[in-house]
């Protein structure tokens, strides 16, 4: 009896054991930077990259607004994919949507917007990709819904219908 | 090209090797009169093959192949011929066929070499080792196999981790395997006694051998990644406690373990169930090395591919593997008369019981430290790192009791004892105590752990050491391994308190002095290897004793890939090592300079020879 207790503990704890190991072999272990819900923006000033302005983060964002942050470049493949989801939201007057380029080709950008169409009311150039880790950013394409000068949502990866849904039902 | 189809249809034709084996065994096993040469010759068939395989892929990597993966992942044209055949075992795929190739080879010399014991035994332990092999081989070609090609033909690698490409870690992961993989005969062996309810006196004479190998490899195996890690990673340290040094160190603990249990079952049919399940315990948790550090759930220099598919593999075989031997131990050992509640106190039985108890504490805080964090993280995501502060604490004040058993622990008698030349014992004592107060008191703050400690290893370093001049004491092996073991302690010890740091940033020109040192910076020399492109400093470096050194650390920036590695330059003497070691600061024209004085280094190498030498005299020695 004692015997066949302490042999199924044994067995119990090697399971437990293996099912800790399991589930951490699902989890990345790769270090995500803290997702900032919640935070208010970070503060900047940045070139745009249609016009020659400068602008700051404060003449970016108003209050009481919607914005949606997508960081995005010509030579990232998933930003071609979500792009159309990004023209069907810019119809939305809810929502404006910022474009943050990242790490890219002035040239290339222009003629990635050129075949693919505009949905940005303004885009910042994030040259050398400092502006995006403020963000807690960590990659391209990434999407960020701000309100009140707050991040309210975080997306990471190619937006989808799904997010595009969530977004609609946020705005109202 | 060729060469990796003759590697890849090797390893399938090995694979089969084991399945014929496999079916050999049952049928040799049903009838035992002897053994069945086919046995001997698949045996030897399948190492052969591994063999090819093994040599295309170094063939591979010696010509360049980059139609294959593995090599056009590892390698590079630029590469030294020693780092290209080096470089076949230091990723992944080629260091699983590494472990394969030891694993066959030494179940080929298992059934060459085991005599005197019975045929269902040898049987039987062949077809635990096949279990293994052919998990192993499996795995290789399932999920890591190193001969998947590239098309089209890439013209250049990428190169082997420039940190990887020395000397010492050349070597270093053959040694370990040796060690490792040792312990899987032992695993095989062991289950197959239990089965076949024959763990007695003869069978842990047969097995010591077995044990002494892998123990001897282990250790040393271990000692060159500790170098490795001292002149390469320029951190100026031998041990930092990080997840894949302690994974390497556990089995080493359980290994050491059964090392003295089997010391034990060779003359007294006890300890039987330690002697099972520690040798469960030392293949397992070198498994479990692999898998934590191959999973990518510890990241790590070993960590060579984060591949979800490669850990799971590992992770299902490891517990296969784990409930396979729970169950033959629960099933079939009984618990026969080792009682060990009827030890006397004062016996070797009892000193070696005790030994066992203090290595599972050690080997339980290794182990807490190493998984605790991956199960905090995997429960309440938290991300915690345990360092070194946890292990000295938990570690050191248990070291005392411990170096003072191992050193009364041999001189006692089996069955029953008592004290003899009690005087001699404990004047020794005195005088331990008195040194190490007598050092501690000049030099440092925390004198009562420290003195403590010091005189613990000063008392076994004593009591070896008269050892070796006592004609009566026939023990030469065990003696030596203590003797390494209290000379390893006293120099980690004195090497902890006395060394001596400077960091400082100094550009070309300029010097920098304290009372004691001064260094001036006095140049800077550009060169341009093969494979990489080196910056090295020269400096010269003077203290109050008057004696003058140069040393030239040097900043390596490698090609392919590209990355920065600093190279520490140790000026090493018997008594204290100096190192040097630079480092670039971000767009500034100055280097962070790290001196560092750290006396003893040389001695911490040498006892732990000293241990693995005991180890082999061990071997060596014909059983009195």
């Amino acid at each position: 009896m004692k015997n066949k207790l302490i042999s199924y503990s044994i067995i119990l704890i090697f399971l437990t054991i293996f099912a800790v190991f399991y589930k951490s072999l699902k989890d990345t272990n790769i270090y995500i930077p803290e997702t900032k819900i919640n935070n208010d923006i970070p503060i900047f000033s940045a070139e745009l990259l249609l016009s020659k302005e400068n602008l700051t983060s404060t003449e970016i964002f108003e209050m009481d607004k919607f914005y949606l942050l997508n960081i995005w470049a010509s030579w990232c493949a998933p930003c071609r994919d979500e792009h159309p989801i990004l023209m069907s939201l810019s119809k939305n007057n809810q929502l404006k949507i910022i474009g943050m380029n990242y790490k890219d080709n002035k040239k290339n950008a222009k003629s990635f917007l050129d075949e693919l169409g505009n949905p940005y009311e303004k885009i910042i150039v994030d040259k050398n990709g400092t502006n995006s880790i403020e963000w807690g950013a960590f990659g391209v394409p990434e999407t960020f819904i701000i309100y009140n000068n707050k991040i309210i949502k975080k997306y990471i990866g190619p937006i989808n219908r799904e997010f595009l849904i969530e977004i609609q039902k946020i705005i109202k | 090209m060729i060469y990796s189809v003759v590697g890849h249809y090797s390893l399938i034709l090995g694979l089969c090797a084991g399945l014929i084996l496999i079916f050999f065994s049952i049928q040799n096993f049903k009838n035992t009169n002897q053994l069945d040469t086919k046995i001997l010759s698949f045996s030897f068939l399948q190492l052969f093959f591994v063999l090819i395989s093994f040599l295309s892929l170094i063939i591979s990597f010696v010509i360049s192949d980059f139609s294959n993966e593995t090599v056009f992942n590892n390698s590079h044209t630029t590469k030294p011929l020693f780092y290209k055949i080096s470089g076949t075992w230091g990723n992944h795929e080629g260091s699983l066929l590494l472990w394969l190739l030891v694993l066959t080879l030494f179940i080929f010399i298992f059934l060459l070499r085991t005599k005197n014991q019975p045929i269902k035994y040898k049987i039987l332990t062949l077809g635990f080792q096949q279990v293994i092999i052919i998990g192993f081989f499996l795995f290789l070609i399932q999920t890591s196999n190193p001969f998947n090609y590239v098309f089209p033909v890439p013209e250049e690698g990428l190169g082997l981790n420039p940190i990887l490409q020395d000397p010492a870690l050349a070597i270093h992961p053959p040694i370990l395997y040796l060690g490792y993989v040792g312990s899987s005969i032992i695993f095989s062996s062991a289950l197959a006694a239990t089965t076949l309810k024959m763990i007695s006196t003869s069978w842990a004479v047969h097995i010591k051998k077995w044990v002494l190998i892998s123990w001897i490899f282990l250790t040393l195996g271990i000692l060159l990644g500790s170098i490795w890690a001292y002149y390469e990673l320029g951190w100026g340290g031998f041990w930092f406690w990080d997840p894949v040094e302690n994974v390497s160190l556990m089995p080493w603990l359980a290994l050491t373990t059964l090392l003295h249990c089997i010391l034990v079952l060779e003359r007294k049919e006890i300890l039987t169930s330690w002697v099972i399940i520690l040798s469960i315990a030392t293949f397992t948790l070198s498994m479990c090395g692999t898998f934590l550090v191959r999973s990518g759930i510890l990241n790590s220099v070993h960590t060579f591919a984060n591949d979800p598919e490669r850990g799971l593999f590992i992770l299902i075989f490891l517990f296969a593997l784990i409930f396979l031997s729970l169950f033959i131990f629960f099933f079939f050992h009984q618990n026969s008369k080792d009682n060990s509640s009827n030890f006397f106190w004062l016996s070797k039985e009892t000193s070696i019981l005790v030994n066992n108890w203090f290595m599972m504490y050690f080997l339980s805080v290794v182990l807490i430290g190493t998984v605790y964090p991956i199960f905090l993280d995997v429960i309440s995501s938290q991300k915690i790192s345990v360092g070194p502060p946890f292990y000295h604490k938990l570690i050191a004040p248990f070291l005392i009791p411990f170096l003072f058993a191992m050193a009364i622990g041999p001189r006692l008698k089996w069955i029953r004892s008592d004290f003899k030349d009690k005087i001699y014992l404990i004047s020794l004592l005195i005088i331990s105590i008195s040194i190490s107060f007598f050092i501690v008191k000049n030099f440092n703050t925390n004198i009562l752990i420290n003195t403590i400690l010091i005189s613990s290893a000063l008392y076994l370093f004593f009591i070896t050491l008269r050892d070796f001049f006592n004609k009566k004491y026939k023990n030469f092996a065990q003696n030596t391994a203590h003797f390494g073991f209290s000379l390893l302690i006293l120099s980690i010890l004195f090497n902890n308190l006395f060394s001596s740091e400077i960091i400082t940033n100094l550009k070309v020109g300029e010097t920098y002095d304290n009372s004691k040192t001064k260094i001036v910076f006095e140049s800077i020399n550009q060169k341009k290897e093969k494979n990489y492109k080196s910056i090295i400093a020269n400096f010269y470096i003077s203290n109050s004793e008057g004696i003058n050194n140069n040393l030239s650390p040097e900043l390596r920036i490698y090609n392919q890939p590209n990355i920065t590695t600093s190279e520490a330059d140790i000026k090493t003497t018997l008594m204290k090592d100096k190192f040097i070691v630079i480092n670039l600061v971000q767009n500034q024209d100055y280097f962070n300079v790290r001196y560092q004085v750290k006396p003893f280094m040389m001695w911490i190498w040498l006892s732990v020879v000293m241990i693995s030498l005991g180890g082999l005299v061990s071997f060596l020695q014909k059983r009195i």
